[in-house]
């Protein structure tokens, strides 16, 4: 690790300004990313402005139309709120298969967010579950948050505060997981609003990051059962291809975990 | 048996320390005025170094010196060696190129060592390496052996033309033809044997501290057998002599083989802590052990078996090409000769065996003996074989193994081998009964309508443990002997150390030696200690691998107990004025049989020592060391049968059952002997579901980090049903065999043959990963 001057803030504001004084500073939540990048010698901020003991960004509260849960909640609060696994069972599953223990008591929603690994849990949830993304600056629909592999539309300095998941009807997640890291090989969220509308995202499949899966999306919408993707196809083409999964291997598991993730939401 | 004797599951002395944190490693050994080394390494495969500039390192603060590979050549420091002489077919002896410890002019593999800094701290060494400069000019890399060996390919070192280190055969080419011509069936197959990486917990890590005024060296080093450490650094290496340097391996967390050879690194420390004047510190981190730690397995082979017409085998044919990697490691060209094709036999009569074996060079890191080594590759091959070979011949498997097993020893196999002992009647029938072979057809069906593809898997192997005698390895090529030895010391005061030459790192040898000493003494293990891992503690030894450290260094210190019962007993017979003969052992006492005389051990112990009242002519002092070599291999055996199910929508695989039924001889400490099976099914099973060495085309190690080579985790394996059925080995006076290494080299073709089994296709190579197997399924 090289050397960095660490700074824990007390408040956004605190984190912000102390952010903005820094040559080369960087935003530290968990430290399940960034640690291990810093400690290969990968990254070299001058600064490191720790969030995670923000009061305002911890914690998970019920809205008149959701539930929203703040930017530094660790997922294993995630995985374990009755609020969440009440509003949003998908998304406590979800948290409660991110890693392992360690990582769960100590990464959290924003970091994962932030760092759009292509292959992590989070962003399918918050695709699918038309989630809104809250910062110090704005509110970043989920459809405009997700740029592609580690890219998001945060702009540098930009914290995420929160993130607000509307009510949803249903919602089911279902991960295969990479036999060596344990991140998502292939994942499918599924989610239905109370009005009807269903949509599907998929993380670790696609070359451009977590991805809505259209014609998933149109054979549930008519009709709501895993038997309704028998014969759906998904295209291998623009699937990522590694030695854990091949395109078309991947573009089988989005069609296979989106039905068993229609079964986990009833 | 006593409560702590022979056959107690006595719990582990040696885990409170190391459950406690107070296991004392390499890394913990700190000494004043430290330096830290950090290795500069190739990234390329494959390249010429046509310089390397320190200066800006060496004005940083805190670097002692940045030294390279040529300064290693002046300083005629030895180029690694290979410990074991192969001879090809036309008599021609192996084809060895140079391995000095760091490269002074070409690299072969990506992270091969060409320069090292040496600095105050270990972050201050990492800064410095990032400063030096090593001008690389690219050269073509082959980083498979099917490309090594093509016409035309990059050639890694003029001593080995055509990038072959040897071409070697065993068993008898013209008998085998003869029974491939009488065959009422013949089966082939081809399989890869995938690389792995041994990944012990501890990575590898030295400290090396040069006293100028003594001129002597201490070596505290991660190996499993320090006395050859020390031989080959002062043998070969010319680093320092052997009275003037002292090995130490303290407690070293696992190695399963990879800590058996003296690597560049531990080189490099000891040399560099003479050139800088100050300790020498390395610790390895987990990338570093990816890319240098000896890889394991890695072959490519065509097997053929012919069958007569009642399903007998009349022959086996194997060729085999073994990546070797860049350089010739250790005890590289042994591992696919004498320790695989050897094995080739495995459980069954077969009248004749010839196999050959291609030793290939690749720009990839250096092969050798992994947990294992050879017998899981032997293993695999001849137990995919008989399934294959059952479905083809549309026999059960088990009755066409049953149909071949030998059940007459001693047994000769064509392939030199002379197994003593065995029943593989009794480990198969035990472990179909453990897993209701009978019942399986129905729990298929049902699984079936649930939608899952059920299958089961056999696998019946054997191994050859405690590589032996001396003689006998001499003649195919060791350079070294294989023997073992002992020292038994009985303290005035009557408690007990045992000296031994073999090395612990997890596998429990503070308990179970103990348990042997309280077996024939009846004092509690409590009362002994085990002393080992320090050339200038233990009189010589070969250390630990191929599970001989019972087998031989227990024979041992039966041999040295003998001796020191036998002048125990000459003392406690003139004490208590009786007759030598009518002496008897008993739970720490020596007592004269018939009567109610009897005198403790302490006592005969102070007698020895104080030698006041000693028989006339007898030295004084209770202390005798005993070397043992052995008169043969010892042969554990066993059966495992796996039963698991496949996804046929994601081609993953979980397991319903594992039995296995081991014949290791006598067990010691059954608990340690569970433990050690568990460790070598879950590798075994590793190798067979996820775990794989990927180079791409250039060379580079895809699978660099646990991110992408998939280690077993608790949760992919099943929960083991063990049983054993005994037959006690006649070649060493405990009657035990060895049980380190079974489960590696079993357990992987029981899944495979279970996948196979349950996809209903057999073409399917290791590790089975959801998507291979998918693929199996799908197409
Ligand atoms: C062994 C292991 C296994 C894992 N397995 C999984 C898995 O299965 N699935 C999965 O999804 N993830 C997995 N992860 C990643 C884990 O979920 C991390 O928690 C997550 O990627 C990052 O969150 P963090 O809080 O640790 O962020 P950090 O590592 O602290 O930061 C990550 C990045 O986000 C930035 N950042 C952090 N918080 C904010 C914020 N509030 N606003 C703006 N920027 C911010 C940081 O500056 C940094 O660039 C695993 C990690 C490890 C170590």
């Amino acid at each position: 690790m090289y050397e960095t001057t660490y700074h824990r803030a007390s408040s956004v504001d605190d984190a912000a300004a102390a952010f903005a004084k820094g040559k080369d500073s960087k935003f530290l939540a968990g430290g399940q990313t960034l640690l291990p990048v810093m400690k290969q010698r990968l990254a070299a901020p001058s600064d490191v402005i720790d969030l995670s003991k923000i009061k305002d960004m911890i914690g998970i509260v019920p809205t008149n139309n959701g539930i929203e849960i703040k930017g530094a909640t660790t997922h294993y609060d995630v995985a374990e709120s009755s609020d969440v696994q009440k509003a949003i069972p998908g998304l406590a599953y979800l948290a409660s298969v991110i890693g392992d223990p360690a990582v769960r008591y100590r990464g959290t929603i924003g970091g994962s967010l932030a760092n759009n690994d292509p292959a992590a849990d989070y962003p399918a949830a918050v695709l699918a579950l038309n989630a809104t993304v809250k910062t110090n600056k704005r509110t970043i629909p989920a459809d405009d948050f997700f740029k592609g592999l580690f890219a998001t539309a945060l702009e540098d300095g930009e914290i995420i505060t929160a993130v607000s998941f509307p009510v949803t009807a249903k919602s089911g997640y279902a991960k295969f997981r990479n036999p060596a890291s344990r991140f998502a090989l292939t994942a499918v969220f599924v989610a239905r609003s109370p009005s009807g509308e269903v949509r599907v995202a998929a993380a670790g499949a696609s070359q451009s990051g977590v991805m809505r899966v259209g014609a998933i999306e149109s054979a549930l919408t008519t009709n709501w059962s895993a038997s309704a993707l028998d014969n759906v196809k998904v295209s291998a083409s623009g699937m990522l291809s590694d030695i854990h999964g091949t395109a078309d291997y991947r573009a089988n598991l989005v069609r296979v975990m989106a039905q068993r993730a229609v079964i986990a939401a009833g | 048996m006593g409560v702590e004797g022979i056959g107690a599951s006595v719990v582990r002395k040696e885990d409170r320390r190391f459950i406690t944190g107070k296991g004392r490693y390499v890394d913990d050994v700190k000494l004043v005025g430290m330096t830290y080394a950090h290795f500069i390494r190739s990234p390329h495969a494959h390249a010429k170094v046509k310089g390397i500039d320190s200066s800006a390192a060496l004005k940083m603060p805190g670097v002692v010196a940045v030294l390279t590979g040529q300064q290693i050549v002046d300083d005629k420091v030895g180029n690694l060696i290979c410990g074991w002489a192969i001879t090809s077919k036309d008599g021609s002896p192996m084809k060895m190129g140079a391995w000095p410890a760091m490269a002074p002019e070409t690299v072969r593999f990506v992270g091969q060592a060409v320069a090292v800094v040496i600095a105050d701290t270990k972050n201050l060494a990492k800064d410095a390496a990032e400063a030096v400069v090593v001008d690389y000019e690219e050269l073509p890399a082959v980083a498979d052996v099917r490309s090594a060996i093509k016409p035309g390919a990059v050639q890694l070192h003029p001593e080995a033309p055509g990038n072959i280190i040897y071409d070697w055969h065993i068993g008898d080419e013209a008998a085998t033809k003869d029974a491939f011509s009488k065959a009422a069936n013949v089966v082939t197959l081809e399989l890869t044997n995938n690389r792995l990486v041994p990944n012990a917990m501890e990575p590898r890590a030295a400290v090396a501290d040069y006293d100028a005024a003594e001129e002597h060296y201490t070596l505290w080093t991660t190996s499993q057998n320090p006395h050859v450490a020390r031989l080959v650094l002062s043998a070969f290496y010319n680093i320092a002599p052997e009275h003037k340097l002292r090995v130490i391996a303290p407690d070293v967390g696992g190695g399963f083989g990879s800590k058996i050879y003296i690597y560049p690194e531990e080189m490099v420390a000891l040399w560099a802590s003479k050139k800088v004047g100050r300790p020498v510190k390395w610790t390895g981190d987990r990338s570093e052990a990816f890319l240098t730690d000896a890889h394991g397995r890695d072959h490519i082979s065509k097997a053929e078996m012919a069958f007569d017409k009642d399903n007998k085998i009349l022959g086996l044919r194997v060729k085999t090409h073994a990546n070797f990697g860049a350089y010739m490691s250790l005890f590289s060209s042994a591992v696919p000769t004498y320790l695989y094709a050897t094995l080739l036999s495995g459980q069954y009569v077969i009248p004749a065996i010839y196999a050959e074996v291609v030793a290939v060079y690749t720009n990839t890191t250096p092969v050798d003996a992994y947990r294992g080594a050879g017998r899981p590759e032997a293993s695999y091959l001849l137990e995919r074989m008989m399934e294959t070979a059952a479905r083809q011949l549309k026999v059960d498997p088990a009755e066409l193994r049953k149909t071949n097993f030998i059940t007459q020893f001693p047994y000769q196999t064509p392939v030199i081998m002379a197994y003593d002992i065995g029943n593989f009647h009794a480990s198969i029938d035990a472990a179909m009964k453990a897993i209701d072979y009978a019942g399986f057809p129905a729990r298929k069906a049902k699984a079936k309508a649930d939608g899952k593809l059920r299958g089961i898997g056999l696998s019946c192997y054997i191994e050859a443990c405690g590589i032996a005698p001396s003689k006998a390895v001499g003649s195919l090529g060791a350079g070294v002997g294989l023997w073992e030895s002992a020292e038994i010391r009985v303290n005035p005061v009557g408690t007990i150390e045992v000296l031994t030459g073999t090395h612990s790192h997890g596998q429990g040898h503070e308990t179970a030696f103990a348990q042997i000493i309280s077996e024939r003494l009846g004092v509690p293990i409590s009362q002994v200690s085990i002393v080992h891992g320090d050339t200038d503690k233990v009189q010589f030894g070969m250390g630990t691998y191929g599970s001989r450290s019972i087998a031989v260094g227990g024979a041992a210190i039966v041999k040295a107990m003998e001796k020191v019962e036998a002048k125990a007993k000459k003392i406690a017979a003139h004490a208590l004025e009786a007759s030598e003969s009518d002496i008897v052992i008993e739970n720490g006492e020596f007592k004269v049989t018939g009567t109610d005389k009897s005198i403790a051990l302490p006592m005969v112990a102070l007698a020895a020592y104080t030698a006041h009242n000693l028989p006339d002519g007898m030295e004084p002092g209770l202390k005798e060391t005993a070397f043992y070599d052995p008169t043969n291999f010892t042969f554990p055996a066993g059966a495992y049968i796996c039963e698991l199910e496949v996804d046929p929508g994601t081609g993953k695989t979980s397991f319903v059952n594992f039995v296995a039924a081991d014949d290791f001889g006598r067990l010691i400490n059954p608990m340690i002997v569970e433990g050690q099976v568990h460790g070598g099914l879950a590798q075994g099973i590793g190798q067979a579901l996820l775990e794989g060495v990927v180079y791409d085309g250039t060379g580079q190690l895809v699978t660099a980090s646990f991110m992408d080579y998939s280690m077993p985790r608790a949760d992919d394996l099943p929960s083991f049903k063990l049983s054993h059925t005994t037959t006690l080995c006649p070649g060493n006076p405990l009657g035990v065999k060895g049980c380190g290494e079974a489960g590696a080299i079993g357990a992987s073709a029981a899944v495979i043959n279970a996948i196979t089994d349950a996809i209903g296709n057999n073409k399917l190579e290791m590790p089975a990963t959801p998507d291979r197997v998918w693929h199996a399924i799908h197409g």
